[in-house]
């Protein structure tokens, strides 16, 4: 028997009476008006995505009320999203984990059994230890996404293991910020240093903003719209902002590269560039103009599609507004392959216009200047995270999930251990189910730290049940922003059920593996206490007002003919790349045709749906009852082919023959007839997600096609294909 | 009678749906029911196209035919203005009410069978504050105020820019726009 | 191509996806009403004019099925309401623009009415409670009362009778936002038709030839009267908005074709009329009791088919993005 079958939680040992998760929200009987109660407020973080708008945690008579934006905090503007708005739903969401669970194996079969937090802590300590002594403390591995992460890294960093990985650079961001240090010596950064509020053009490339919900691009892009910014939108399907664009181009999916190149090619050709930031800044202009040369608007357009008037136009638009233009870096960038390579382009387009730390354009982020707690120092780790697969992606500045996944698998892989905290890998690296089987088989130790039971836990030994960020206190954030602020969470409640905070769990590990000396806190929030000592506010101000604004230090700007000296080797903004040549890869962006369309597929199109952020929201009540399911949007033209109407299901099947869940067809004009787009994250196999399991399609299941960038190891997910799989049909598979 | 009036700038509206999740948290409205909702209109043919949405609610009609309906005054308008409101402990739950509004504006409230429907929040109006779901919006495309103020920001809007309500046909006279 | 669609899920009960808060018990009320309508002016008719012996049950028994078939009636309304508990709050307001608070304030009228009617001819109607009533002084004084006051209890029984049966039109056609109720007609078309299923009622029960007769004829005369009212309600939506002729498709090809055209029009009004037609020509006796049955079942169709198509017009109508089984599962398991 696998030393791990993959457990759907469905089998859990004593499962136990679970409440509904109707009648949520203090029932329906005929109501006082809301606030007339005994109304409390705390200050929070939310947690609903990764962009840390600080809100106000409302209770009613002791009852959870409402969450709001905190009107204080300048990053999100006193609003928060819907999301957030719906923040309330994962603390009330009844399917979450309540208790310790343990894989054991019971008559011949493996089932979770709850446990006592001693059992599991005991056990995970004690599988630590036996993991540093065999092979090294470097062989247990973090995977992880999420404000909760610090305390774990911490954790592991005082063990003596630096080895650590998120889906946040390698399936995300990673290609954009690389291809941004290789061109200006710094990255995009997150939050985005986009100065959209002050643009007068914004170039959106993909960037959803709008079903993307991340909260300050969303209301600074508005800003930009109110005040008569020209938007130029780029993307395939007829998204939010192309709705609200003066130019959509409906560019053929993959060429974007051709288009940059070929807006390069204008504006040099045309002198529409900003010459004196660029002979001030940069290096490798008279490459570029060559480069570019042949990039002509008449050639890109038998690539993209745009019409040559078009490029031009809308070259010569970025150019009028310039330097208060931004060409978007976006942030979901693992696209085709080339990305690191396109998002330099995007970098360099930025460039030619004089954006890059300009009014309109770029701002320079600031933090609050937060010392640290005085700790001792890390043990130096012997191997770091990159020697997992040695050689391969040369300009990965951190670990490379994918890469780390593989080197888990089989008796002699490099990682022996994984403690996994808030992510969700078998939805969020692609085409990824049967290497993770095959890791959770050879690895020593497997610990999941989770809120709800994802389908990542089904891989566990150990899952420990983290309780919600209602419930608990995190590091402070001190995010690069616009203007410098710190922002506290804190818990407006006592940890649900049997779960726990992520700093307690992470110290009880600390204890048990002999390393008190890193956790000397009896509780987390003497820790920021002592840090917001040193800047002269404390806890107790922060509980009254949960973010404190800091006066700006620096400029937000360069200042007309600044000398900079960019972090970059020539010390230069890198037009042409002498690290790129030097290992191998192209100087400038070359562009490569994407891979046509096999006959009878379609292109697999997905992104965001505004209610929902990737499945970690979709079985949250409040969330699921806006946003219950997923559709395919599929192009009448197809629709009629393949006679589908709105509102039947279909299964998506792709060429190495997965079957996806039943899904909902939306028969729509927004997307072309190449394509099929749908919102990643639903498609859950958890059963014990019971309002999301089994409902909508899971986009990654069905990417089979994954295109990884040589240059920093990201996953391009856009040259996958599907085929309609009717009804019935579908008998065999799924 | 102090009119007041919800201004919705479909320009900048994004569906997103902030507003109708900030209803059911600060009304407490029960699972599988909704004030308010968002409606996607998508004209055109691939890719000459365009989209607009749409935060819809009750409109607080200035001829509410659900008050004129109703045959027990539960349904009223709130002190001497134009907010429809639901008297519980009056409503029979004859659902005339239901039938008598033309854009479905209307709910039973499950399980006890009163009508409800949205209040324009005047719990919060009372105390000088935007509705929940207009103090949400991230994209700050909802506007709410009293027409009857020529200086309020709803009155501004409505002289400054072109604007529609829902099917005015009915005759309901809403007094929920959406500016275009 | 024009897409517009709820991309919120919104699946507010009884509302969703179309509105369906009315079913048979307003159907069987609105029908019970104006049957019951119709008893009281035919009770009333025959006394004004003078035609005891020609209709003896009409006469002097007829009254009697008024308030049966009315309580019967509130009864079903009462199931329809989704607040029970405050169904006296239909009494404690009186809404001058509220037709259903008119309705609520006349069901209250017509039981002293009649009563009234009843008393006025019980001791000829039914004999043997004359031991018993005639026994104590009041009961005797009253119904000695009512039975010289007969014709003036009937003058009011006809006013009282007309406004129960127009109401019960006007109540749907007041809802401006179902553009299928939307017509002037609908108030004498249920009229008409609760005369129609009245005569049809005491053409089956009357034992008495000439009797029968005599409302069958009647009844030729209102089912045709309510033929044309039916067109007229027809040409009023054909003529009106687009939302109107929209209302109108639904019968006219669309879902509620068959119900309309056979049900009602067909079985509920002109097999009757021909049959009806055929008997007073002396032919197919043997269907005498055919036709009254088959008005009846007609009264009760054109109620129930107002009813639903009327709900399923509107002014707003959006498809969801999402599948409503979706929301069951918020409900409580
Ligand atoms: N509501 C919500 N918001 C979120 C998140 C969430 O989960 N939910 N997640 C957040 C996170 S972590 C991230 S990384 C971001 C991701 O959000 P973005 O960074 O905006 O993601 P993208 O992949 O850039 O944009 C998706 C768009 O790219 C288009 N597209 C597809 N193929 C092509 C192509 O070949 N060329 C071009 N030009 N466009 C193409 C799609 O049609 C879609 O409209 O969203 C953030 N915001
Ligand atoms: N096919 C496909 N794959 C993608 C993407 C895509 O668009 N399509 N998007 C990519 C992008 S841009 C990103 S950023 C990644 C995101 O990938 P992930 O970060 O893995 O996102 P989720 O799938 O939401 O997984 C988050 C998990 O954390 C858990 N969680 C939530 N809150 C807490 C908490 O407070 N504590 C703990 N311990 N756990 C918590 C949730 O229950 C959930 O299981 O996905 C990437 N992968
Ligand atoms: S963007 Fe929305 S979900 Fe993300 S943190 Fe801000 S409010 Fe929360
Ligand atoms: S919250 Fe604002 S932007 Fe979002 S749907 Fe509602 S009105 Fe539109
Ligand atoms: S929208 Fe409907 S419920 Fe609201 S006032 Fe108008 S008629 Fe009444
Ligand atoms: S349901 Fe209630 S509010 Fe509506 S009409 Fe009847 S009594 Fe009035
Ligand atoms: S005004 Fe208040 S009640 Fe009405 S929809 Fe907005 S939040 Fe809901
Ligand atoms: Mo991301």
């Amino acid at each position: 028997m696998k030393r791990r079958e993959f457990i759907k939680l469905s089998s859990l040992l004593s499962a136990g009476a679970v409440a509904s998760p109707g009648f949520l929200l203090g029932g329906c009987a005929a109501k006082p008006l809301p606030g007339t109660g005994k109304v409390t407020t705390t200050p929070t973080i939310c947690d609903m995505c990764f962009w840390k708008c600080a809100g106000t945690v409302y209770k009613e008579d002791d009852e959870l009320w409402k969450i709001t934006g905190n009107v204080d905090d300048l990053h999100c503007g006193g609003r928060l999203c819907t999301r957030g708005t719906g923040g309330p739903g994962a603390y009330l969401d009844p399917d979450r984990l309540k208790t310790p669970l343990m894989r054991k194996t019971i008559d011949g079969r493996q089932l979770f059994v709850e446990v006592s937090w001693d059992e599991a802590l005991d056990f995970v300590a004690g599988k630590m230890k036996s993991i540093a002594e065999k092979h090294g403390p470097e062989k247990l591995l973090m995977l992880n996404h999420g404000a909760g992460s610090s305390h774990f890294r911490h954790l592991l960093r005082a063990y003596g293991s630096d080895s650590h990985a998120e889906p946040a650079f390698a399936q995300c961001r990673g290609p954009r910020d690389v291809g941004f240090n290789l061109t200006v010596g710094e990255s995009a950064s997150s939050p985005e240093r986009t100065d959209m509020a002050h643009a007068r053009c914004i170039v959106l490339i993909g960037s959803h903003i709008g079903e993307n919900l991340h909260n300050g691009q969303v209301q600074t892009l508005t800003e930009a719209l109110n005040s008569g910014a020209t938007l130029i939108t780029v993307d395939p399907r007829f998204s939010v902002p192309a709705g609200k664009s003066k130019h959509w181009l409906p560019i053929r999916p993959g060429t974007d590269l051709a288009l940059l190149l070929s807006w390069m090619h204008v504006l040099i050709e045309e002198d529409l560039y900003d010459r004196d930031y660029v002979e001030r800044y940069t290096f490798g202009l008279e490459q570029l103009r060559e480069h570019v040369r042949s990039y002509t608007p008449e050639w890109v357009y038998l690539e993209t599609g745009i019409k040559p008037g078009v490029i031009r136009e809308t070259a010569r638009e970025m150019a009028k507004a310039a330097p208060a233009t931004v060409v978007h870096p976006g942030r979901h960038a693992t696209w085709y392959g080339d990305d690191t390579q396109r998002s330099r382009a995007v970098a360099m387009l930025n460039v030619l216009l004089g954006s890059w730390n300009r009014k309109g354009g770029f701002y320079k982020p600031e933090k609050v200047k937060l010392p640290d707690y005085p700790l001792p120092e890390y043990p130096k780790p012997k191997l770091r995270t990159r020697d997992a697969y040695p050689g391969k992606w040369p300009f990965a500045p951190q670990g490379v999930t994918n890469g780390v996944i593989e080197a888990s698998v089989g008796e002699d892989a490099f990682f022996k251990g994984w403690l996994v905290y808030g992510t969700n890998l078998p939805q969020t690296i692609p085409n990824i189910t049967n290497t993770l089987e095959a890791a959770a088989n050879s690895l020593e130790l497997v610990v999941v730290v989770e809120t709800m039971p994802s389908e990542m836990t089904g891989y566990a030994d150990v899952i420990l049940p983290e309780c919600t960020y209602l419930e608990r206190y995190d590091e402070l954030r001190n995010s690069g922003e616009r203007h410098p602020s710190l922002a506290l969470r804190m818990p407006a409640f006592e940890p649900k059920y049997d779960s726990k905070p992520g700093w307690w769990i992470a110290k009880q590990l600390g204890h048990r593996l002999g390393l008190h000396k890193y956790f000397p806190w009896e509780d987390f929030s003497e820790k920021l206490d002592w840090q917001l000592r040193q800047v002269g506010s404390s806890l107790e101000e922060m509980q009254k007002i949960g973010v404190k604004n800091f006066p700006r230090k620096t400029p937000m700007y360069f200042h007309e003919g600044e000398p900079v000296r960019f972090r970059t080797p020539s010390r230069k903004i890198e037009l042409y790349s002498q690290q790129l040549a030097d290992k191998g890869f192209d100087p400038m962006p070359v562009y490569t045709p994407p891979e046509p369309v096999p006959r009878g597929f379609y292109r697999l199109n997905y992104g965001r749906m505004p209610a929902h952020t990737f499945g970690k929201t979709t079985n949250n009540p409040l969330l699921y009852q806006l946003a219950p399911e997923n559709q395919i949007w599929v192009n009448p033209l197809v629709a009629s082919e393949w006679q589908l109407e709105n509102g039947d299901y279909v299964r998506l099947g792709s060429p190495n023959g997965v079957v996806s869940n039943r899904v909902r067809v939306r028969v729509t004009e927004r997307i072309g007839p190449d394509s099929v787009f749908m919102a990643h994250g639903f498609g859950h196999r958890s059963k014990r997600l019971r309002l999301t399991a089994g409902v909508g399609a899971d986009d990654s299941s069905l990417m089979h096609n994954i295109k990884v960038d040589p240059i920093m190891g990201g996953t391009g997910m856009r040259a996958n294909f599907v085929t309609f799989v009717k009804e019935g049909e579908a008998g065999a598979a799924s | 009678m102090t009119r007041y009036a919800m201004v919705i700038d479909t320009k900048t509206c994004i569906g997103c749906g902030d507003c109708v999740v900030a209803c059911k948290t600060e009304n407490k409205v029960p699972d599988g029911l909704n004030r308010d909702w968002i409606v996607e209109l998508t004209r055109g043919t691939y890719p000459r196209l365009e989209t607009e949405f749409r935060s819809e609610r009750c409109n607080h009609c200035s001829n509410p035919t659900c008050v004129t309906l109703c045959p027990t005054g539960a349904s009223h308008l709130w002190n001497q203005t134009n907010i429809v409101l639901v008297d519980a402990d009056k409503c029979t739950g004859c659902k005339a009410c239901i039938a008598a509004c033309p854009y479905d504006a209307r709910l039973v409230m499950h399980p006890d069978g009163y009508v409800d429907k949205c209040t324009f929040c005047h719990h919060r109006v009372e105390q000088g504050l935007d509705p929940a779901c207009v103090s949400s919006c991230p994209t700050r495309c909802m506007h709410f105020g009293s027409l009857d103020d020529p200086g309020s920001s709803v009155s501004e809007l409505l002289q400054t820019r072109k604007y529609k309500v829902l099917n005015p046909e009915t005759g309901n006279e809403p007094n929920v726009y959406y500016l275009t | 191509m024009k897409e517009e669609l709820l991309v919120t899920a919104r699946s507010n009960e009884l509302i969703d996806p179309g509105l369906h808060i009315w079913t048979w018990e307003v159907a069987m009320y609105l029908f019970l009403g104006g049957l019951t309508a119709g008893i009281m002016i035919f009770a009333a008719y025959v006394t004004l004019a003078r035609k005891d012996d020609e209709a003896p049950f009409a006469a002097t028994q007829l009254a009697l099925l008024a308030p049966i078939a009315l309580s019967l009636g509130m009864t079903t309304l009462f199931l329809d309401l989704e607040h029970k508990l405050f169904v006296f709050r239909f009494y404690t307001a009186f809404e001058p623009t509220s037709p259903m608070s008119w309705g609520a304030w006349i069901l209250l009228l017509i039981y002293p009415v009649t009563t009234l009617q009843i008393l006025a001819t019980l001791r000829r109607g039914f004999p043997v409670v004359v031991p018993y009533v005639d026994r104590w002084s009041i009961p005797r004084a009253v119904i000695d009362w009512c039975e010289n006051h007969r014709r003036q209890i009937a003058l009011v029984a006809v006013p009282s009778g007309i406004a129960l049966g127009i109401y019960t039109g006007i109540l749907l056609s007041a809802f401006s936002a179902r553009p299928f109720w939307n017509s002037g007609v609908l108030g004498p078309l249920f009229l008409i038709s609760g005369l129609s299923t009245a005569a049809a009622l005491v053409a089956l029960v009357s034992r008495e030839k000439r009797e029968k007769e005599m409302f069958t004829r009647l009844d030729l005369v209102l089912i045709s009267a309510e033929l044309a009212l039916v067109g007229l309600f027809l040409i009023s939506l054909a003529t009106g908005t687009a939302k109107h002729i929209e209302a109108l498709q639904s019968i006219t090809g669309g879902p509620y074709t068959m119900v309309f055209w056979v049900l009602f029009v067909g079985i509920g009004l002109l097999v009757p009329l021909l049959l009806e037609m055929l008997e007073m020509r002396g032919v197919g006796k043997s269907l005498a009791l055919l036709a009254p049955v088959l008005v009846l079942i007609g009264g009760y169709a054109l109620r129930q088919v107002m009813i639903d198509v009327g709900q399923d017009s509107t002014w707003t109508r959006y498809p969801s993005q999402y599948s409503a089984e979706m929301l069951e599962r918020m409900e409580p398991n």
